[in-house]
C-alpha cells in the first residue's frame, strides 16, 4: 500500500501519522504539500490534524480550498481511501465530503485526554477487524469537536449505517457522561455512503504504542492493511 | 467603493454554549431580565465592483458554513 499524508500550514499531527506508518506498520509513505497538483499511486490519504490555517475563520474552512483538496475529491471519487482525524475531519466537513459540521466544544474547554469510543460499524476498510461493539481508548485533542448534523442528516446516517465511532464509557454504554464535547448523538467519527472516507475526532496515530500510553489505535491501521490485502 | 457588513450567525436551534456562558457573566454582573445571548461574527469588507450577488457567492462559500450558520449583509457606498 501506498499512503500520503497532507500536510496544509498549520497541520502538526502529520509527523506523527507518517512515523506510525512508516517504522510502526513499515508502508511507503510520503508527505504531500497542500500545494499538489498531482497525487498519482496512492492507495490511502490521511488529512491529519493540527491548526491548518489557524482555524482561521472557521476550523478548516481555508483550507478545504487547498489545490490538493481537488486532486482528493477525484481520487476519492475514484475510491481512494481517504482518513481525516481531528482537524483533517474538520477539513473533511468544511470541503462537504462528509456531512455536517464541527462546533465548538459544549464546555468551551479544549480537551486533551484519553476517552472511549464504542465501534458502530465493522464493516468499513478501517474497522473491519474490530467487533462491533467493541470500545477503545483513544485521546482526543480539541475545542472544536461537537458534530452537529440537523435531522435529516442525522436520520440518513443512521439509516446508512454511516456512523462509525460513538464516545461511550468503558462498558460500552453512550451516555451524555462519555460525551466530551456535546457531539450530537456522542458521534466521533462517521464514513461516507461509499465507505471510502472516514472522519474521526480522536486521534488513533498517537496511541501505536503501549510505552506511549496505548495502543488502541493500532486496529483502525490494522484493518485497513487488512482490507487491502483482500 | 462599498463597505460590506456581514453578520454571520448560527441557525437558530444549534446550541450556542458560548452565548449561554455570557449570558450568565452578564447576569452574575447584576443585568436582568436578559432572555437570551447569542454570539456570532462580525465581518467588515471594503470593495469594488460587487454586487448582492457577489456578497452571497463569497457568504455561501467561504464567509460561513450553510450547515450551522445564517448570515445577513449590508452593503454601504463609501468614499
Amino acid at each position: 500500500m501506498k499512503w500520503g499524508v497532507v500536510v496544509f500550514p498549520g497541520s502538526n499531527c502529520d509527523h506523527d501519522c507518517y512515523y506510525v506508518l512508516k517504522h510502526i506498520f513499515a508502508q511507503e509513505v510520503d508527505y504531500i504539500w497542500h500545494k499538489e497538483t498531482h497525487i498519482d499511486g496512492y492507495d490511502c490519504i490521511i488529512l491529519p490534524g493540527g491548526f491548518s490555517y489557524g482555524d482561521y475563520l472557521r476550523t478548516g474552512a481555508i483550507a478545504r480550498f487547498s489545490r490538493v483538496m481537488f486532486e482528493i475529491e477525484k481520487f476519492a471519487n475514484r475510491g481512494g481511501l481517504v482518513i481525516g482525524i481531528c482537524n483533517g475531519f474538520q477539513i473533511l466537513l468544511e470541503a462537504g465530503f462528509l456531512p455536517g459540521a464541527m462546533h465548538r466544544n459544549k464546555n468551551l474547554n479544549f480537551i486533551c485526554k484519553y476517552v472511549t469510543i464504542r465501534v458502530e460499524n465493522d464493516k468499513t476498510p478501517f474497522t473491519n477487524i474490530i467487533s462491533q461493539g467493541r470500545v477503545l481508548n483513544i485521546p482526543i485533542a480539541h475545542m472544536e469537536g461537537n458534530y452537529y448534523a440537523d435531522n435529516a442528516i442525522l436520520d440518513e446516517l443512521n439509516r446508512h449505517n454511516q456512523v462509525i465511532f460513538r464516545y461511550a464509557t468503558v462498558d460500552g454504554r453512550c451516555t451524555e457522561e462519555a460525551n466530551p464535547n456535546g457531539s450530537i448523538d456522542n458521534i466521533a467519527g462517521i464514513c461516507n455512503r461509499e465507505f471510502n472516507i472516514l472522519g474521526m475526532m480522536p486521534h488513533p496515530e498517537r496511541c501505536i504504542e503501549k510505552r506511549l500510553g496505548g495502543e488502541d489505535g493500532r486496529v483502525i491501521f490494522e484493518s485497513i492493511l487488512k482490507w487491502w490485502e483482500k | 467603493m462599498s463597505l460590506v457588513k456581514i453578520y454571520v450567525s448560527l441557525k437558530k436551534g444549534v446550541l450556542d454554549p458560548q452565548g449561554v456562558t455570557i449570558k450568565k457573566a452578564l447576569e452574575s454582573l447584576g443585568y436582568k431580565g436578559i432572555a437570551d445571548v447569542r454570539i456570532g461574527k462580525y465581518i467588515e469588507m471594503k470593495c469594488d465592483g460587487v454586487n448582492k450577488e457577489t456578497i452571497e457567492q463569497m457568504c455561501d462559500r467561504l464567509l460561513s458554513n450553510p450547515v450551522i450558520e445564517d448570515y445577513r449583509f449590508e452593503i454601504e457606498e463609501v468614499k
